[in-house]
């Protein structure tokens, strides 16, 4: 940024331990705040309904995933086998599928997986290498034994001072302003 | 007698009521107890482990020649002759490829039971699996003979327009083991992303930061992150609980869809996948007993968690037990001559000894696992693994080379013996596995931080309720 004031991105605040975090999720869901997210070091049970987050998406992108595969492998080996290089096997018929389930089984894993991994990845915007919370020093605790709700200036009813308070109010600690890099 | 009811209540349930923990952890206790013996600095890595590291990259070395030597000369280097073309060579894969199998139940079926004492073990068992497969996939590769034209294994178009066989079960292998392979390394890296973001976030100096940085992709833990990865962790438990059960199926149709006697029956599938994941077992339990003292921890991978693992042996050895008398049963009971002889030749013919071997490892010694002494005996249960998987090789050695060497025509028959090479590459993928393993050890976290934290007490915020009234 040119201006020599930093442009704040959002609000940082820590809490002890996931109970109260959970408190204060609920809290911030019901003051109608979007864009905030609550960061621990391992996935703590009972937020998603606290944040008021919809199940994930990512079985269905899964199943067509799968689907895929399963499509890929029996045309593959329809065409292969019985279109393209026809050799004749025990006397069996070129389009013999019952021999194909293996393969078609397999193809089918291989890519549900594949769509699993990258779907996720997708889902979670990553990988993102720069992102707001990581300019907090104390931010780094959160894969250690430190929980924190961050709230973006994005959301529409941001106002970083209002937000300050209002962090504070839910047993927020060390509340700081994310500022953009410089 | 009611006081001894009572403490054995209190330990059946000991994985349920104590702690699977021990030693009172704090979620950064457990944070800084693991990632202190990836953070040593290089030049204080223990001496053991540079002697161990040493000896196994040395065997790698020896094993790289023994290859090289193979690829110049060919296959004829091996003790195979007719009618025994399949020796050691896919004796070895088999053995290999059972061994990766029991990272696999960890990690995805015993997650799908809820099993949360497999926290403790799963990051280095689906470690194990990964370096396990490597192990196995290089002996068909180098047993084909022209290991440079490996290649056509795979359906790529070729200036030949040929394609492969898809009616051929070593054609499935292709695949599942591949499929098997990359799902592993999906798994483990999925597993492994908030560990390292932990290790990106203590990191001192820029190298460390930059790699782990790279490899955590931006992890921030947050709760929107967490609802996919959690989703994602569960799906891909769910598939590849499946895959390990149909990869040892298909290893075992490699046999199984052949006419030779002793190959040629239905129970190969279930007896297989049994088998495979009775010898991972016995090998995560050889690699865990000896890294929980080396790295003292104790707290992390308790008694509880062992005596868990041996419960699993007992039950998988005593289904390889029954599939072994199934074979004789069947072979009675079917009437097929030459499926009779070729079971009374694997009891009394020239291989007895590796198949009494067999049962002695793989039947008879898991059986002390039903007293809990033995279950609890540290110094017995690595004695037992080790057996077991002396036993599991000499399971596939049977099973392979008994079969072959007395095929239709007597005239042809003949008695297998290993050369030096076939023995020397056996040891040296030893050498190899354990390599990885070594590197494995020292620079990623062989125990998962994020999922540890997950299953202590305090981890659960209804934890927290009781002292939050007491304070109001």
């Amino acid at each position: 940024m040119s201006n020599s004031t930093h442009e704040i991105e959002g609000v940082l605040a820590e809490f002890s331990n996931p109970y109260e975090l959970l408190k204060a999720a609920e809290k911030i869901r019901d003051a109608g705040y979007k864009k905030f997210d609550c960061h621990s070091p391992f996935p703590v049970h009972g937020l998603d309904a606290a944040m008021g987050l919809k199940p994930s998406k990512l079985g269905w992108f899964v199943a067509m995933g799968g689907a895929t595969g399963a499509a890929v492998a029996l045309l593959m080996q329809w065409w292969m086998s019985a279109v393209d290089y026809k050799i004749v096997t025990s006397g069996k018929p070129f389009f013999s599928f019952q021999a194909f389930v293996p393969i078609t089984f397999e193809l089918t894993i291989l890519f549900s997986a594949f769509t699993v991994v990258f779907g996720m990845l997708l889902l979670n915007l990553l990988p993102r290498l720069n992102h707001p919370v990581f300019n907090s020093e104390q931010f780094k605790k959160v894969t250690d034994d430190s929980f924190f709700i961050s709230l973006m200036a994005d959301d529409p009813q941001f106002n970083s001072e209002k937000v300050k308070e209002f962090l504070e109010s839910t047993g927020g600690k060390n509340v700081e302003e994310l500022n953009a890099d410089e | 007698m009611s006081t001894d009811n009572g403490n054995s209540k209190i330990e059946s349930n000991s994985v349920g009521c104590t702690p699977l923990i021990t030693g009172n952890p704090t979620f950064s206790s457990i944070t800084g107890r693991i990632s202190e013996i990836v953070e040593l600095e290089v030049k204080k890595t223990p001496k053991a482990w540079f002697i161990a590291f040493g000896i196994t990259s040395t065997m790698t070395m020896a094993m790289s020649a023994m290859i090289g030597w193979l690829l110049w000369e060919g296959t004829g280097i091996w003790g195979l002759q007719n009618p025994a073309g399949w020796g050691w060579a896919i004796v070895n894969f088999v053995f290999w490829v059972g061994i990766g199998h029991a990272g696999t139940l960890i990690s995805a079926i015993l997650f799908l039971f809820r099993q949360k004492w497999r926290t403790s073990i799963n990051r280095f068992a689906e470690a194990m699996t990964i370096f396990a497969v490597i192990c196995a996939g290089m002996f068909p590769g180098i047993h084909v003979g022209r290991a440079w034209v490996a290649y056509w294994m795979f359906p790529l178009p070729n200036q030949m327009s040929m394609w492969p066989n898809f009616r051929s079960p070593l054609l499935w292998d292709v695949f599942a083991v591949s499929t098997y392979f990359t799902v592993s390394c999906l798994f483990w890296y999925v597993g492994l992303i908030p560990d390292l973001a932990t290790l990106r976030d203590r990191a001192t100096n820029k190298i460390r930061k930059i790699v782990y940085g790279i490899f955590a992709l931006g992890w921030r833990g947050g709760n929107r992150q967490w609802q996919h990865y959690e989703k994602a962790y569960l799906i891909l438990a769910g598939i590849a609980t499946p895959l390990v059960l149909s990869v040892h199926t298909v290893v075992s149709f490699d046999f199984a869809v052949g006419v030779v006697p002793g190959w040629h029956t239905t129970i190969f599938p279930p007896y297989f996948v049994a088998g495979a994941i009775f010898s991972g077992f016995a090998m995560v339990m050889t690699l865990a007993v000896i890294a929980r003292k080396i790295y003292s921890l104790e707290d992390f991978i308790t008694l509880n968690h062992l005596e868990c693992m041996n419960k699993i042996m007992l039950v998988t050895g005593t289904m390889v037990g029954y599939a072994y008398a199934c074979e004789f049963f069947i072979a009675w009971y079917g009437g097929n001559v030459y499926e009779q002889s070729i079971f009374i030749n694997r009891a009394k013919g020239p291989y007895s000894w590796a198949y009494w071997t067999m049962v002695t490892c793989n039947v008879i010694v898991p059986q002390l696992f039903w007293f809990r002494k033995f279950r609890r005996n540290i110094p017995w249960m690595f004695v037992a693994s080790i057996l077991i998987n002396i036993g599991m090789w000499f399971e596939r050695f049977v099973i392979t080379v008994t079969s072959l060497s007395q095929d239709f025509l007597p005239s042809s028959w003949d008695y297998y013996v290993p050369t030096v090479f076939d023995i020397g590459i056996f040891i040296g993928s030893f050498g190899l596995f354990l390599t990885l393993f070594l590197l494995f050890l020292r620079f990623l976290p062989m125990i998962a931080i994020a999922e540890v934290k997950g299953v202590i007490p305090q981890a659960d915020p209804h934890h927290y309720e009781h002292h939050d009234d007491e304070k109001h």
